[in-house]
């Protein structure tokens, strides 16, 4: 608990000097828009806090890495976006986190609607045991889409956009689970794609997947960050430096730096973030 | 491991001691290859008990299709045994009754039951509930049958004015009610075998609780869910003591609820403590409708594992 304490008050410091860099970045892009602000956001499992104030705003249509140990907090900080960490009965959070300037914290908002407009691609690929079209049509039928025509065109769309139409246009008919891990990594893509949503959370997708199929799905990021905004979380750093255009770097629950991926890569403010950058720990 | 050993002042050389101890080791070999044989023993009495059991079915039964036909016996509508009657629509119609009241019964509220402990309730409520619905399969049937006699028939007496003392009603409620936990507590397990992922993954795309459980939940757990009604129709069919209690002796072919029925299971309860006397055709009719009984549990049993099979879902 010391150690935690200890650091709190190091992070101070640290956001000091890796605010500016956000600002300067902000300048550069005529004032890239921010979709999702996060201001003092704390969570508690119980008694147990997770997360320390954490601020740190995403910008809209880029790669946003979150990486860190394990523990450190980075995918209870992904779950926190769409509110599904409050799945966990005992979960507690103070803050706020604001999604296109609305509170998603306040009463009036929905979850259901926020999770339709925050999307989420999970560690292990997780399809329905249902064909590949049930998948992906899914959530259009959820929201009321049932016409045949249009479900067939949003599959067809939400496949090709997650690269996997040409391996998949002649078995829509079989069930995801007979697929390979990537290919079902990427039907749960298409699936999420297929709500049509602003922004796409992934908790370490392709961690449970083989290098080739990783590389696709890295590929499908960049792809895919021309129209969705992305928080990415992973335990690969090279990951990170390869697909993400800005990284946080969490540990212990706080967010330590946060900037312009080649820059914490090559120029780390923290010596934290160096160390772990470096291998050093971790 | 050596050095605590040592510690202890003395050297052991744990092969030696392996190496020793084989040389005694005839005794435990034997015992080694006579276990299996006492194991396949054991497995044998119940195969060997059913098979006995199914002998004298068949061997009694052909006893009295000798003196009454099997076509009379399928197809005829009356049975009063005491006067030659031996057509077992009547009893078919009213086990199917007391069936269907019961699965009418117990499908919805053990269903609904499971989803909340399933789905809803949190861990202090469902460790409450479900050790107390597991209670409801332990009273004894004989218990359920004077309960549906004294209290739930004057209770449905006043509203249904016209309802007989002895009813199909009351009988095949109270089996529902006493299917309930087989139907619920089964229905729970297949629910919560369901990955907590594939609930995330419906929630991940903004589905509401509601659509979680009846989109992902159910069929996914489906197999299991239809097995366990599958299983808990048999138990009602093979139900006995409520409705020799509670519905009444009168072989009755209708579906009116209200009126007095008998099923299988009472004629047969009805018929062994009566007096009948043995070698006569009522006593062979005994078995006739008990094949007729093992026939229907036997197919529903076979319905359940087939269902259970087909419809897995893999997750």
């Amino acid at each position: 608990m010391n150690g935690v304490m200890e650091e709190k008050t190091n992070k101070k410091v640290n956001q000091g000097s890796a605010k500016p860099e956000v600002n300067k970045e902000g300048i550069k892009k005529e004032k890239a828009n921010n979709i999702i602000e996060v201001s003092d956001l704390n969570l508690w499992y119980g008694s147990d806090q997770a997360l320390y104030e954490v601020s740190m705003d995403v910008p809209e249509k880029q790669v946003t890495a979150i990486i860190g140990p394990s523990g450190c907090g980075k995918s209870t900080f992904l779950k926190t976006l769409n509110r599904m960490v409050e799945m966990v009965p005992i979960v507690k959070t103070s803050g706020s986190i604001k999604y296109r300037d609305q509170e998603i914290f306040s009463n009036k908002y929905k979850e259901e609607y926020l999770r339709t407009k925050v999307g989420m691609v999970f560690q292990k690929p997780n399809p329905f045991p249902k064909s590949v079209y049930d998948n992906v049509a899914y959530g259009p039928r959820i929201h009321g889409i049932k016409k045949k025509e249009v479900l067939d065109q949003i599959v067809e769309k939400s496949l090709k956009g997650a690269a996997i139409w040409d391996e998949l246009k002649d078995r829509l008919n079989e069930n995801a689970y007979g697929l390979s891990g990537g290919q079902q990594q990427r039907v749960c893509i298409a699936r999420a794609l297929a709500v049509e949503p602003d922004v796409i959370l992934m908790d370490e997708p392709t961690s449970a997947l083989d290098p080739i199929s990783t590389a696709k799905v890295e590929e499908l990021v960049q792809e895919l960050k021309e129209k969705y905004s992305i928080i990415i979380v992973t335990h690969n750093m090279q990951q990170a430096a390869r697909i993400s255009d800005k990284t946080a770097f969490f540990l212990n629950g706080e967010l330590i730096e946060f900037a312009d991926t080649d820059d914490l890569f090559q120029n780390p403010h923290d010596k934290r973030t160096e160390d772990y950058i470096t291998g050093r720990f971790g | 491991m050596d050095k605590g050993l040592q510690s202890e002042g003395k050297m052991i050389d744990v092969q030696q001691m392996i190496e020793k101890n084989k040389k005694k080791k005839s005794f435990g070999e034997r015992i080694e290859r006579i276990i299996p044989f006492f194991l396949l023993l054991c497995a044998a009495v119940s195969v060997l008990t059913t098979v006995g059991i199914l002998f004298t079915l068949l061997r009694e039964s052909i006893g009295f299709f000798s003196n009454v036909s099997l076509f009379d016996f399928y197809t005829g509508t009356s049975w009063s045994p005491w006067s030659g009657e031996y057509g077992v629509a009547p009893l078919i119609g009213g086990t199917l009754l007391i069936t269907l009241i019961a699965t009418l019964v117990a499908v919805p509220l053990g269903l609904m039951s499971a989803i909340f402990l399933s789905e809803y309730a949190n861990d202090k409520v469902r460790r409450v509930i479900k050790p107390v619905l597991e209670v409801l399969a332990g009273i004894p049937t004989v218990v359920y049958g004077y309960f549906a006699l004294t209290f739930i028939t004057p209770m449905f007496q006043s509203f249904i004015p016209d309802l007989g003392i002895f009813n199909a009603l009351s009988g095949g409620f109270v089996v529902g009610i006493m299917i309930i936990p087989m139907v619920a507590s089964l229905s729970e397990d297949a629910m919560n075998s369901v990955p907590n992922a594939l609930r995330e993954g419906a929630y991940g795309l903004g589905a509401t609780k509601l659509e979680v459980v009846f989109k992902v939940v159910l069929p996914a757990a489906l197999s299991g869910i239809i097995a366990s009604i599958v299983l808990a129709i048999s138990r009602a069919i093979g139900e006995t003591m409520i409705v020799t209690i509670a519905a009444g002796a009168t072989p009755n072919l209708t579906f009116n609820p209200t009126e007095s029925i008998q099923t299988m299971t009472a004629f047969i309860v009805q018929a062994a403590t009566g007096d009948t006397t043995f070698g006569s055709t009522i006593y062979y009719s005994l078995y006739a409708v008990g094949m007729t009984l093992f026939i229907f549990t036997l197919v529903m049993n076979l319905i359940a594992q087939y269902i259970s099979r087909k419809f897995r879902e893999e997750y």
